[in-house]
């Protein structure tokens, strides 16, 4: 079975943030960025299926030059192939310039199975895997954590998510678009043999023209979404902050707790 | 021109969602806002009580498509259903309460009527006449102010909260059927299961001490769970703990876990990314204890300690220790 699996590269969640000149977006200089998440569950969750059905995995990204480690990295995993969508005029887009392009990439493809993350760590949308499967014309499913095929890859069991502590469980006919859900599996690391493999591995940069795509179709200019402006949390309304070292801190809030907030 | 807000409504058990409610009270306040009116639109089969339910808000009209096609959710039969009346009407706005069962379809039904999407919006202004939407990044460590290119309707998601349901006006909306609903359902639902094993029911303790990803890993668990028993506390956990097999599943608090209230809730290295605080803000009193003075958790929290909670948690114990407490 041939498997895609996009991956989106993501500030790391211990980076302190600070605010780019513009106040648009966080200053990228100084951030470590890693594998977005689910998307992290999702690579697994390929790996898994490309090796119980005899397959391959293609790891597909769009963003700038620093996607090239998380590439790298998703080939030392196991991954065959990556296709990098580097062009500048591929980068800026909202949820649905994105997910035109990587549909378009995808399409090239010729897989059975597209495998995203549920939601990005960063912009947090949830919505380009439901919105590639919409230019694909394939169905999708959310918040997933259990993919079992069936019929002989013809159509999959699909494990979803519900609040209030419930899992649905669902029949898709394949090729689909099925969002993982962090927590579905335990990624595994990466080999020294991986490693090294994965430096030979390809990394295709097909430029917008090569995948049909029109410049007013994707990125900034075919977004619909514009950010204005991004701010820290309005301070004030938050928490009383208890000052000094861990000694004197605790002793203070135990004090406070008793006789302020009276629930000790 | 009067502009057109439509409020589609999530109903569980015979009965409105709460998040439904909030989505009423944002879709309201929109209408308000840029001059219009809202009417919501209602999906099911058999759900004629949940519309007089809904009638009674202030709305023009509730427009209801019941049909066995809509008995379970699917997304194509949710799109069915929605996507022929949005094409031919074109309303302004579209509101959908942030829920699970709205990300799985919203996306999709806004490619097929080519609407512009703003996820999980927290709130919105009108600045120099142009519409600014508020929402999270980055996990709730930022917020952005977002707007919309172009023309046609515009789907928003309401977050969690952000429209308290209390805010929703009473009225009295007439009831009528969605014209041209063509629900296509698109799969086969084979069953629904408990998530987690059945377990600790977080719910009945008076005290929880929260711990997330910032503990580092199960190893450290010991001194936290000296200060757990100290103060008669059940641990609970972020969703990354469980997803780490730091701890099991049946201690997860959040939007995908257990919903707890406890009269004291310790937050130990944990963010306070909204999925979690949905599952632990009405507690009685939070104090976070996080390395990052700016993180989300600090904001709902009523105290904080800023610092390495390696170093304050076994502080903490021997200051209740002394305490006496
Ligand atoms: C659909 C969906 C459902 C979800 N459901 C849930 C859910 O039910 N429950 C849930 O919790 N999450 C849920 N999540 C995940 C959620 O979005 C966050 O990713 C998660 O809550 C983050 O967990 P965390 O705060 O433990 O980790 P992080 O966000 O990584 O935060 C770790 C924190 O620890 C702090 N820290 C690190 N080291 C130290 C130290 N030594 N001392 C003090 N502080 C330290 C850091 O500053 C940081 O703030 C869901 C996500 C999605 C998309
Ligand atoms: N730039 C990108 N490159 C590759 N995959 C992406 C990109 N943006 C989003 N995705 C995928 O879509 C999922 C949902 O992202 P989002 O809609 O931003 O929440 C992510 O988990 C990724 O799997």
């Amino acid at each position: 079975m041939r498997i895609a699996v996009c991956i989106k590269q993501v500030p790391d969640t211990e980076a302190r943030l600070r605010l780019a000149a513009d106040g648009r977006w966080i200053d990228e200089d100084d951030v470590a960025f890693v594998i977005n998440e689910s998307d992290a569950y999702a690579l697994e969750e390929g790996l898994r299926l490309a090796e119980k059905t005899g397959g391959e995995v293609v790891v597909v990204s769009l963003g700038p030059a620093r996607v090239q480690e998380a590439l790298r990295k998703a080939l030392a995993l196991g991954a065959a192939r990556a296709v990098h969508l580097a062009d500048d005029a591929y980068q800026g887009g909202d949820a649905a310039a994105t997910a035109r392009a990587l549909a378009a990439a995808l399409a090239r493809e010729q897989v059975d199975l597209v495998l995203t993350g549920a939601q990005s760590d960063d912009a947090g949308f949830g919505a380009t895997g439901s919105l590639i499967a919409g230019q694909l014309g394939w169905p999708h499913a959310w918040l997933v954590m259990g993919v079992e095929l069936d019929d002989g890859g013809k159509s999959a069991r699909v494990t979803r998510e519900m609040e209030s502590g419930l899992n649905e469980i669902v029949r898709l006919a394949l090729p689909a678009v099925i969002q993982v859900q962090a927590g579905i599996n335990h990624p595994r690391y990466a080999s020294l043999k991986g490693i090294m493999q994965a430096k030979r591995k390809p990394i295709a940069t097909p430029a917008p023209d090569e995948l049909g795509l029109a410049a007013g179709a994707i990125g900034a200019a075919g977004a619909r979404l514009e950010v204005l402006s991004v701010a820290f949390p309005e301070a004030g309304a938050g928490a009383e902050i208890i000052a000094g070292d861990p000694a004197t801190a605790a002793r203070t809030l135990v004090e406070k707790l008793q006789k302020e907030a009276r629930v000790l | 021109m009067t502009k057109r807000v439509l409020i589609v409504l999530q109903h569980r058990d015979g009965r409105l969602h709460r998040m439904s409610r909030e989505a009423v009270a944002a879709g309201q306040k929109l209408a308000a806002a840029v001059g219009g009116t809202a009417s919501a639109v209602l999906l099911g089969a058999g759900v004629g009580a949940i519309a007089e339910q809904a009638a009674g808000y202030d709305l023009e009209a509730v427009r209801v498509a019941d049909d066995p096609r809509l008995a379970d959710y699917t997304p194509g039969g949710y799109v069915g259903a929605l996507a022929p009346a949005l094409k031919s009407e074109k309303p302004d706005f579209v509101v959908f309460p942030h829920t699970y069962q709205s990300v799985d379809y919203t996306a999709r039904l806004a490619h097929e009527v080519d609407a512009a999407l703003v996820p999980e919006v927290t709130g919105f202004a009108v600045e120099d006449g142009v519409l600014v939407w508020t929402r999270p990044i980055l996990g709730g460590k930022l917020s952005s102010r977002v707007r919309v290119r172009g023309e046609g309707t515009v789907f928003v998601s309401v977050q969690s909260g952000a429209f308290p349901a209390d805010g929703a006006a009473a009225g009295s909306a007439r009831i009528e059927t969605l014209a041209e609903a063509a629900p296509a359902p698109d799969r086969e639902i084979l069953g629904v299961e408990k998530a987690g094993a059945e377990g600790v029911d977080l719910t009945k303790a008076s005290i929880v001490v929260g711990v997330g990803r910032g503990i580092g890993g199960p190893e450290k668990l010991g001194p936290i769970q000296d200060l757990a028993k100290m103060l008669g506390a059940e641990i609970g956990a972020s969703r990354p703990v469980i997803d780490n097999d730091w701890l099991p599943r049946d201690r997860q608090i959040g939007s995908s876990g257990q919903t707890v209230a406890p009269k004291l809730y310790l937050a130990l290295g944990i963010s306070g990314a909204i999925q979690h605080l949905v599952g632990m803000k009405g507690s009685g009193c939070v104090v976070a204890i996080n390395k990052d003075p700016s993180a989300p958790i600090f904001s709902i929290a009523r105290y904080g300690i800023v610092g390495d909670l390696h170093e304050i948690v076994p502080a903490l114990t021997k200051a209740l220790e002394e305490a006496g407490s």
